[in-house]
């Protein structure tokens, strides 16, 4: 295998430089999300302003990017978050990350801010920062296209902004296709900070793979373990909105904000009603499960719109949250999100909050410039994402995310945002169910489940094969005992697939009969020549992980920004099925678990690695080149 | 009887595995630009068509080259490149009206699909079966028979 390739591009002043990356740190860090916060942790010094020069952006493929390991086009993007002051870390599939690799690079840090909108064209390696004033203003639909016009090539991939990172909007998120959105932690605010529009990538050298063979036989054997699995069947039907209907059924949606936890007459979100109108499904690079779905309106008044998605992120956030039932519209307003360039689940949260402070009087006509707020109304939905994208009106307040909106609408708005760590929760209601509450707490980069939420049926198997599975004691979804450790080894083998650059999709996220550490060592072993272990990936995972903690201790964090939304501990679920209607956590075991899950992770009562665990992961000398 | 390979664009999901598989058996690198095949995505409008050699009977690769180096093998029902002939002077290229023809960046040698001597990888691969090796014959049956029950289907209805 080739060394890896770091590409250094200061925009300030048009500097360009290549460098290897050392052996030794492929070995701790893999690539993707782990080579991302090893640069993140040397490159940004504590306290920057994220939308300052002094923030660098991270444009990383996987150690597997582009192989024969199924499903691994993820590219990961990493920053200091504009939204959370803490990790910024997204990661989005699509073809981008492979066609980097072929073009000789893995990583990219761009650094500074250019003059005048720019793009950067990375042809088969060699990097030119062009202008961009052209683009500026354009959708993330348009800007591929006339970016492959400028460059007179069909096969260029592109990331790129919409208006909602020219803008600065605390959640804009970066774009590849028609949908595939590094959604999360606001990287599309920075290179909106950056004044970096796109970046264009065509490439084709060689990627080496160690054992040829070996590996297509693997990936044979791989693609049937994949294809028998039950979930990941009805990934390749419907996608991830295969997941609302059991989730609405079991009461664990947020409905209205946090007000209810189940839909009223919420059958017309079920994936099966999204089927009338799909068009085909489509895969990412290299991907057997091809969960994309395409969908086309054929009549009524939504006809004609056309897209790919919403996943079922999406139509929990600009559907239940917001109680906005009717299918078209969620399909509308999705597409709306993904053209300006704005992560979905934090425009629905917000939009959610300022509608329940409307209701409960605590923001009138005053602030919302004569809007009447209301649930279920559609074109509410649509003119919200135009003023935030354009960052006009309300949305201009509800652009800056939970923890400055909230400074601008006053302390007493806190209690019904729900977000952690300043970014907003999930479209998933779980107060019945402590450990995905826990992961959700603890996810470094802010309120997120794509960090540990155990495997979608890990909870249904039979109580000895779900222990042994996990190697310790996994009791059911509601209780709160082992959720600390559970928590904690999901996180690893999250960290693992980020790193590797392939899908947690296809990984124990969903179902744990498919891809785990053994599986992740084979593939590496296959595909680079590199000699780990289950173990040895686990010990990469936890280093990741501590790395990315160590991260946010030093801009200030602690135990408190690992809590959840004070709602979660003083409102009852008020519907679903028994056991999981009338619950909510309990606040001294949820401290219970903090302690728990800190103390699996060799950490203190505040979150803070000991020693001990520094020099075990490698980690004593870190910060260790640059700052 | 003879197999032949054939493409069902609507099944395609543009995963590029066809791409990722033939490279990496071919040339023992994955490089999708040096494969046999080509996924061709119109992204915006949501399609995705596998390109490859049609194995044409009356080959326009074949009735150009100057030095006869392309012949039919009718056993598996392919034109194949005789290498001890071939001069690379690209004319097959030029002809190919599917684009199908290519050479090698990296060995600067004539390069197309050979069915993978009648086991071809991208099949092998194809989740969807968008790309299938069957008898010859048995996709016009099947195409006959979907529409036919389309026919039928509107025939009942009127």
């Amino acid at each position: 295998m080739r060394e890896q390739q770091i590409a250094y591009v200061d925009l300030s002043t048009g500097d360009i430089k290549n460098e290897p990356l050392p052996d030794n740190i492929r070995h701790m860090y893999l690539g993707g999300r782990g080579i991302d916060v090893y640069l993140l942790y040397n490159h940004v010094k504590p306290g920057i302003d994220p939308i300052g020069p002094e923030n660098i952006l991270t444009v990383s493929a996987g150690l597997l990017g582009g192989t024969l390991a199924p499903s691994s086009g993820r590219c990961h993007i990493g920053a200091k978050s504009p939204l959370t002051g803490l990790i910024g870390s997204s990661n989005m599939g699509g073809f981008f990350a492979p066609e980097l690799r072929l073009a000789g690079l893995d990583h990219l840090v761009i650094k500074g801010k250019a003059d005048y909108p720019v793009y950067l064209w990375i042809d088969n390696g060699d990097i030119e920062i062009r202008d961009a004033s052209h683009l500026w203003g354009k959708d993330t639909i348009e800007t591929p296209v006339m970016i492959r016009h400028d460059l007179n090539n069909e096969d260029v991939k592109v990331i790129c902004i919409g208006v909602a990172g020219e803008n600065l909007v605390r959640y804009a998120n970066v774009l590849s296709g028609l949908k595939n959105a590094a959604g999360r932690t606001g990287m599309g605010c920075v290179m909106g900070s950056k004044n970096l529009k796109a970046v264009a990538v065509k490439g084709n050298h060689d990627l080496s793979i160690a054992y040829t063979e070996e590996a297509l036989s693997y990936l044979e054997q791989l693609m049937k373990l994949i294809r028998n699995n039950a979930i990941m069947k009805e990934l390749s039907q419907y996608g991830t909105p295969t997941f609302q209907k059991m989730m609405d059924l079991i009461g664990k949606l947020r409905n209205r904000n946090l007000q209810r936890n189940q839909l009223v007459n919420g059958q017309s979100l079920y994936a099966e009603n999204l089927a009338r109108f799909s068009a085909g499904m489509a895969a990412c690079f290299g991907c057997p499960v091809h969960c994309r779905h395409r969908y086309q309106v054929p009549e009524g008044k939504d006809k004609g719109q056309w897209a790919e998605g919403p996943e079922w992120s999406t139509l929990g956030a600009v559907g239940s949250e917001v109680d906005c039932l009717r299918i078209e519209a969620v399909l509308a307003s999705n597409y709306l999100l993904n053209k300006y360039g704005i992560d979905s689940l934090d425009f629905g949260s917000m939009v959610s909050w300022a509608i329940e402070l409307y209701e409960k009087n605590l923001i009138d006509e005053t602030t919302t410039d004569g809007l009447k707020l209301e649930w279920g109304n559609e074109e509410l939905i649509y003119e919200m994402a135009h003023q935030v994208a354009h960052r006009q009106g309300l949305g201009d307040i509800l652009a800056d995310g939970p923890k400055r909106a909230i400074d601008r609408l006053g302390q007493n708005t806190a209690y019904y945002n729900i977000h952690v760590k300043g970014m907003s929760y999930l479209h998933s209601d779980d107060r019945m169910a402590p450990s995905h509450a826990l992961g959700v707490a603890t996810s470094s980069r802010g309120a997120d489940h794509l960090r540990s939420r155990p495997g979608s049926d890990a909870h249904l198997l039979p109580q000895d094969t779900r222990d042994k599975l996990f190697g310790f004691h996994v009791p059911d979804m509601t209780a709160y005992e082992g959720s600390g450790k559970l928590v904690r080894w999901q996180e690893l083998i999250y960290a693992i697939s980020d790193a590797l650059g392939v899908c947690k999709f296809q990984a124990l996220f969903m179902s744990p009969s498919v891809i785990g550490y053994e599986e992740y060592a084979r593939l590496v072993r296959h595909v680079t020549g590199m000699e780990m272990s289950a173990g040895e990936l686990m010990k990469v995972g936890e280093r990741i992980c501590t790395l990315e903690r160590m991260f946010n201790n030093r801009d200030g964090a602690s135990r408190q920004d690992d809590m959840l939304p004070d709602r979660y501990f003083t409102e009852p679920t008020p519907a679903g099925p028994e056991g999981m209607k009338g619950k909510l956590i309990e606040r001294d075991k949820y401290e219970q678990l903090l302690d728990e899950y800190y103390a699996a992770h060799g950490w203190d009562q505040e979150g803070v690695p000991i020693q001990e665990t520094l020099v075990q992961l490698g980690l004593d000398q870190e910060p260790s080149h640059i700052i | 009887m003879s197999k032949m390979l054939t493409v069902d664009h609507s099944k395609c999901t543009g995963c590029r595995l066809c791409e990722i598989v033939c490279s990496a058996k071919k040339t023992g690198s994955v490089n999708p630009y040096r494969a046999r095949i080509a996924v061709i995505r119109w992204e915006q409008a949501c399609v995705d068509m596998p390109m490859i050699c049609q194995q044409c009977e009356a080959a326009p690769c074949m009735l150009v080259c100057p030095v006869k180096a392309l012949s039919m093998d009718g056993e598996l029902m392919r034109v194949v490149v005789d290498y001890d002939l071939c001069i690379g002077c690209r004319f097959c290229v030029a002809a190919c009206p599917f684009g199908a023809m290519s050479m090698d960046p990296a060995t600067r040698k004539m390069v197309k699909c050979d069915l993978c001597d009648g086991e071809p990888t991208c099949v092998k691969f194809c989740e969807t079966k968008a790309l299938q090796y069957e008898e010859m014959g048995t996709a016009s049956a099947r195409k006959m028979r979907a529409t036919a029950r389309k026919m039928l289907e509107s025939m009942r209805a009127a």
